[in-house]
């Protein structure tokens, strides 16, 4: 284990998990936090200057919807006082001119706005809410402040053949950011998988657009994406390492290592209201669990790449093999990467296929509920 | 794409510098913070909408007169043209 523990740069908080969206493949846990045991303001701002002081420079504010808690514009000034750059990602819904002009004045530096399609009906689909027009107004609203905009598409098999549509809109707002996100599979997506992964021949198309963008758009909108990690032949490092980059706090004030650690079995987290950020982040079990190389399988702590993606995400290593210390299934080198496969070959297998444009009988999806 | 010489170089839009406070000098943008060190943190300094290019490469190699003005304008160059790829950097 090597001797000094790096200081996290980024906190993701996690403020609440109410959302007037309800989309089929939220990152939330399935186990949603109540609105009643939300972390108060004056706790959000001592968090923030607790991160600050531990090395964090960037605080990305995300929910849920953050919209949702109306204190949102102390939380920011909080987090300005502290020192931190202010980021959020949000669904744009809960929001008007006037709001979101009290958001810059308290100094946010970044919005994030999120897209479930190019147009209003795979929106509705996919998040269960008429969501696209508010978000084009939205948009335009962010436009005339200075600060920075970043469109966040997120993309999987039922929506990918409107990518060019997607890339088209992009354009037409130019912000100075654009992001595809292909869903990851956890919580509600993992429950929505079979019908949310691309095909093979799906994702090639849409990677070699996307290379395309890329080239197209340089130095006016940076596009960036990922491969979805079902189809690599490494793992993703997640979260930059367990407990090496990143910092959550959930909505309760529990931290975290990545969103999807509590899925985990036998872990324990602490909790903001009993312990500084600075004694969760150093002593605690939980990211002392996974943290370096010592925890690894063999297969892991004595690979090159080891120290690139350390071992891949606990989160999907549980899922799909119930061992939470195992290597990543993902990983082409692993003995368990057959489980991936399997599950590729369904998607890919014509005979089983779910067509791609169809719209789907709402009753079909496992939809995210509000919390209580 | 190479700067002008006579554009004036400025911080997009959510880019900034950390405050003078803070301990090591960074510039903040969306997802990512670049560590800055000497030259680099003379330059971004110089990114407000009132410097020229030209401006910029005269200052510097005036403040690090020991190093080839040449090789000096050349990394200027190339260090604002990488920081307008990462949408750090307009040119006014």
């Amino acid at each position: 284990m090597s001797t000094a523990i790096p200081n996290p740069l980024a906190l993701v908080a996690e403020l609440t998990h109410r959302c007037p969206l309800h989309c089929v493949y939220c990152s939330n846990p399935v186990e949603l936090t109540a609105r009643g045991r939300e972390l108060s303001t004056a706790s959000w701002a001592r968090v923030l200057r607790e991160a600050a002081e531990l090395g964090v420079l960037q605080a990305d504010f995300t929910g849920g919807e953050p919209l949702a808690r109306p204190d949102l514009t102390e939380i920011i000034l909080a987090a300005r006082a502290a020192g931190l750059y202010a980021s959020m990602i949000t669904s744009g819904l809960p929001l008007d001119e006037k709001r979101l002009e009290e958001l810059v004045a308290a100094g946010l530096d970044h919005f994030q706005l999120s897209f479930q399609g190019a147009e209003e009906d795979a929106a509705r689909e996919f998040s269960g809410t008429r969501t696209h027009a508010q978000k084009l107004r939205v948009a335009g609203w962010v436009k005339r402040h200075r600060i920075a905009l970043t469109l966040n598409f997120v993309i999987h098999r039922q929506n990918l053949h409107q990518l060019e549509d997607m890339l088209e809109l992009t354009e037409r707002i130019a912000p100075g950011r654009v992001e595809f996100a292909h869903v990851q599979y956890y919580g509600w997506a993992f429950a929505n998988r079979d019908r949310l992964l691309p095909t093979r021949d799906l994702l090639d198309r849409s990677l070699e657009i996307l290379k395309k963008a890329e080239q197209r758009l340089r130095g006016r909108i940076k596009v960036e994406y990922v491969v979805p990690d079902y189809y690599a032949k490494y793992p993703k490092p997640c979260m930059g390492g367990w407990g090496r980059k990143v910092i959550l706090v959930k909505p309760d004030g529990d931290v975290l290592p990545c969103h999807a650690a509590n899925v985990l079995p036998g872990m324990t987290f602490e909790n903001v209201e009993n312990r500084s950020l600075r004694q969760i982040w150093d002593g605690s079990d939980a990211f002392q669990k996974f943290r370096g190389v010592d925890w690894m399988p063999a297969l892991c702590r004595t690979c090159d790449r080891r120290e690139q993606d350390f071992g891949g995400c606990r989160c999907q290593a549980f899922l799909l093999t119930h061992d939470s210390a195992a290597t990543d299934p993902v990983c082409s080198l692993s003995a368990q990467r057959g489980i991936v496969d399997a599950i590729l070959r369904d998607v890919n297998d014509v005979s089983k296929a779910i067509p791609e444009t169809t719209a789907k009988p709402e009753s079909e999806w496992l939809y995210r509920p509000n919390p209580a | 794409m190479t700067p002008e010489l006579t554009k004036r170089p400025r911080l997009a839009p959510g880019c900034r510098l950390n405050d003078k406070t803070q301990p090591g000098r960074v510039l903040l943008m969306p997802e990512r913070a670049l560590r800055l060190n000497g030259p680099s943190l003379e330059i971004v300094e110089r990114c407000d909408g009132n410097h020229t290019v030209q401006e910029i490469v005269a200052d510097l190699q005036k403040l690090y007169s020991k190093a080839e003005p040449q090789k000096v304008e050349q990394d200027i160059l190339g260090y604002l043209e990488r920081l307008q790829e990462q949408r750090a950097l307009d040119f006014e």
